[in-house]
């Protein structure tokens, strides 16, 4: 006998109808924008996927994609096993362990401008405590209004800061669930501490390591507040991610066709690169 | 393989400990013979993890040594001592395959490749896991993950002792009594001196040749499994071994005699000592029924297959007995007759009786 409950689309639909306003009405307005050109009144002209032509082939798009990676790459190089050396030196038990959790957990509350603004004063040169320290203590010439090197190191220092929590917080959440036996074993076999890591630790840690670097990737390819106020994408072009070269296409240049062809360009590559990771990350497990 | 001597060891887990009942093992004093399978057998909580850790160094004890054939090897590491150890939980190297898995320990000590291949391919063949070395050892069933934590203990031809601790707790009904044949199977031939933790009698006396009885963090009797059954030397180890255990009943003693509940009780032997609680104790299977005897009132009678437990009320004391046939019917009187020479007196727990010699 089948009997066919109906009452769960009651708790459904509230959701779909919130996705459908936030997201895929949105979505469509943008699909919309990107095959269309439009001179303003309301007029608008089939343009086919010329828009996505032009926008793929522009050296403005390839260049902001290849920071966009180059960031992106950077930051995983160095947050995710950073995090990993973090989580693994934090105590498992005693008083230390909520201290700890409170300052790995404190970056992550500050709201993304504010971290922006906070790194803004503390770089500036002269008027910033690191600004000054580098250049009038230890004589280094670092400026990141000017020198894009300097500029990169330090959208970079920041986004370390503000994100490696994350990725300590998710390998600590493993590496506690780890069961003790597992570490007296290795004691007993005459394990190495390398092979304790190499074969207990980051195995147990596997499945939190892919969120940590999934979150990481989606969350730095998409990265805009930050730079923004910190360097604005500048100096020149050297900060401009995807992101900002995007918002200053769609609201600078009000360019809505290329602006509307650029973010589903943005959303594909996104998609398919997080679905890559994972892939790549569960393969073993298939089996 | 060596002889594990335990001398006056004793521990705590508390930095400075005060009285005795700071203590997780107070005093402990055994020695195990060379290739020997013992049993450390008592309820949750009463050190004998504690123990086995001690012995393998996992844990140093606070006072007390432990020597490996005479040597001390107390401030020895784990992997200094050659001991294997099997977990309650099964702990493999996920990522190894069962041939990896069992080729860690001599890889960690750098044995050479052809004589690691020999180990592993010996023990694979005596844990029937020769098919699998191939494979992951993350998809194992538990029973076979169990084996080769087992495995990686046996693989070391210079192992001292192999210990564990509670190894079939996750393992399913139908497959302990194949895992505990091959454990006992193993004994006989690596003949590694081998100490079994568990809470459960059937595994301890099934698998031990010796078991160690520990309540509260204390021996309180080692012996054959037949000892254990037959002669209790503490109420603790009656009332733990047996199912139903031995009835422990407060009675009067009064040299080869207890009297209980005014019934006059042969004992095995005359009784020693003065003062404290005095228990009868007999167990269900040396409770017999007659014409005479003590009166008894049934109030119960359970059938658990092989035989009857009958549950009766000698005035105001309950009892049990064991038997196969006469069954009496609940609510019936009886007269029940003990067992001289399995009748005991136990002063505070421990044993007052001498064996009558033969």
């Amino acid at each position: 006998m089948r009997t066919e409950n109906q009452k769960a689309w009651f708790f459904v639909l509230p959701v779909l109808a919130l996705v459908a306003f936030n997201a895929l009405v949105p979505m469509m307005t943008v699909v919309n924008y990107s095959v269309q050109e439009t001179f303003g009144n309301n007029q608008f002209f089939w343009e086919g996927l010329g828009w996505f032509e032009q926008i793929l082939r522009s050296d403005r798009f390839q260049a902001a994609l290849g920071r966009q990676f180059l960031f992106t790459f950077l930051i995983l190089l160095i947050e995710v096993p950073l995090g990993i050396i973090v989580a693994l030196s934090m105590p498992r038990k005693g008083f230390w362990v909520p201290v700890c959790l409170v300052l790995m957990a404190l970056p992550m509350l500050i709201p993304w401008n504010v971290v922006g603004s906070m790194w803004n004063i503390f770089t500036l040169p002269k008027i910033g405590l690191m600004g000054y320290f580098l250049n009038d203590v230890l004589g280094i010439n670092y400026d990141m209004t000017q020198q894009p090197l300097s500029a990169w190191i330090t959208v970079i220092t920041m986004d370390v800061w503000h994100w490696t929590s994350l990725v300590v917080l998710l390998c600590y959440a493993g590496l506690v669930s780890i069961p003790d036996a597992y570490y007296q074993a290795a004691k007993i076999d005459g394990a190495s501490p390398w092979s304790v890591f190499r074969y207990i630790q980051l195995p147990k840690m596997k499945t939190v390591l892919t969120i940590a670097v999934l979150l990481r990737f989606m969350d730095s390819f998409n990265i805009y507040t930050e730079p923004f106020v910190l360097t604005g994408g500048g100096p020149g072009n050297s900060t401009t991610l995807l992101s900002i070269d995007l918002v200053k296409i769609a609201l600078g240049q009000f360019d809505l066709g290329p602006a509307a062809a650029m973010s589903l360009i943005y959303f594909a590559i996104t998609l398919l690169v997080s679905w890559l990771f994972y892939t790549l990350m569960t393969k073993d497990d298939a089996q | 393989m060596a002889q594990i001597k335990l001398s006056n060891l004793r521990h705590s887990y508390m930095p400075s400990p005060k009285g005795p009942e700071d203590y997780a093992l107070k005093e402990i004093d055994v020695t195990w013979r060379d290739g020997g399978a013992y049993a450390l057998l008592g309820p949750s909580g009463c050190g004998k993890s504690t123990l086995l850790n001690i012995i393998s160094g996992l844990l140093t004890p606070s006072e007390g040594q432990i020597l490996f054939d005479g040597q001390d090897v107390t401030a020895l590491p784990p992997d200094q001592r050659n001991i294997a150890q099997v977990f309650q939980f099964p702990v493999i190297y996920d990522t190894m395959t069962v041939g990896e898995n069992l080729a860690f320990p001599l890889k960690n000590r750098g044995v050479d490749p052809a004589t690691i291949k020999r180990r592993v391919d010996e023990i694979a063949e005596m844990l029937d896991v020769t098919d699998m070395l191939g494979t992951r050892a993350s998809g194992l069933s538990p029973d076979n993950k169990q084996k080769i934590s087992m495995g990686r203990g046996l693989v070391r031809d210079d192992v001292n002792a192999v210990m564990f601790d509670e190894p079939l707790t996750v393992i399913d009904p139908h497959l302990k009594w194949k895992l505990r044949s091959k454990l006992k199977e193993l004994h006989q031939r690596v003949k590694a001196t081998m100490i079994y933790v568990t809470h459960d009698q059937t595994e301890a006396l099934t698998f031990a040749d010796e078991v160690v009885v520990m309540q509260e963090g204390e021996v309180v009797q080692i012996g054959t499994p037949v000892e254990l059954f037959e002669r209790p030397q503490h109420t603790f180890v009656g009332h733990f071994i047996g199912s139903p255990g031995m009835n422990v009943l407060p009675c009067e003693a009064k040299g080869d005699r207890a009297v209980f509940e005014g019934h006059e009780v042969m004992l095995e032997g005359p009784t020693h000592g003065d003062g404290g609680r005095t228990d009868l104790g007999i167990r269900p299977e040396y409770v017999g029924f007659g014409d005479t005897g003590i009166p008894a009132h049934v109030t119960k009678v359970a059938d658990i297959g092989r035989h009857y437990v009958v549950s009766a009320m000698v005035g105001n004391t309950a009892l049990k007995a064991v038997t196969e046939h006469s069954v009496p019917e609940p609510g019936s009187q009886v007269f029940l007759q003990f067992k001289p020479e399995q009748s005991r007196v136990y002063r505070d727990g421990w044993i007052a009786t001498e064996e009558r010699s033969q």
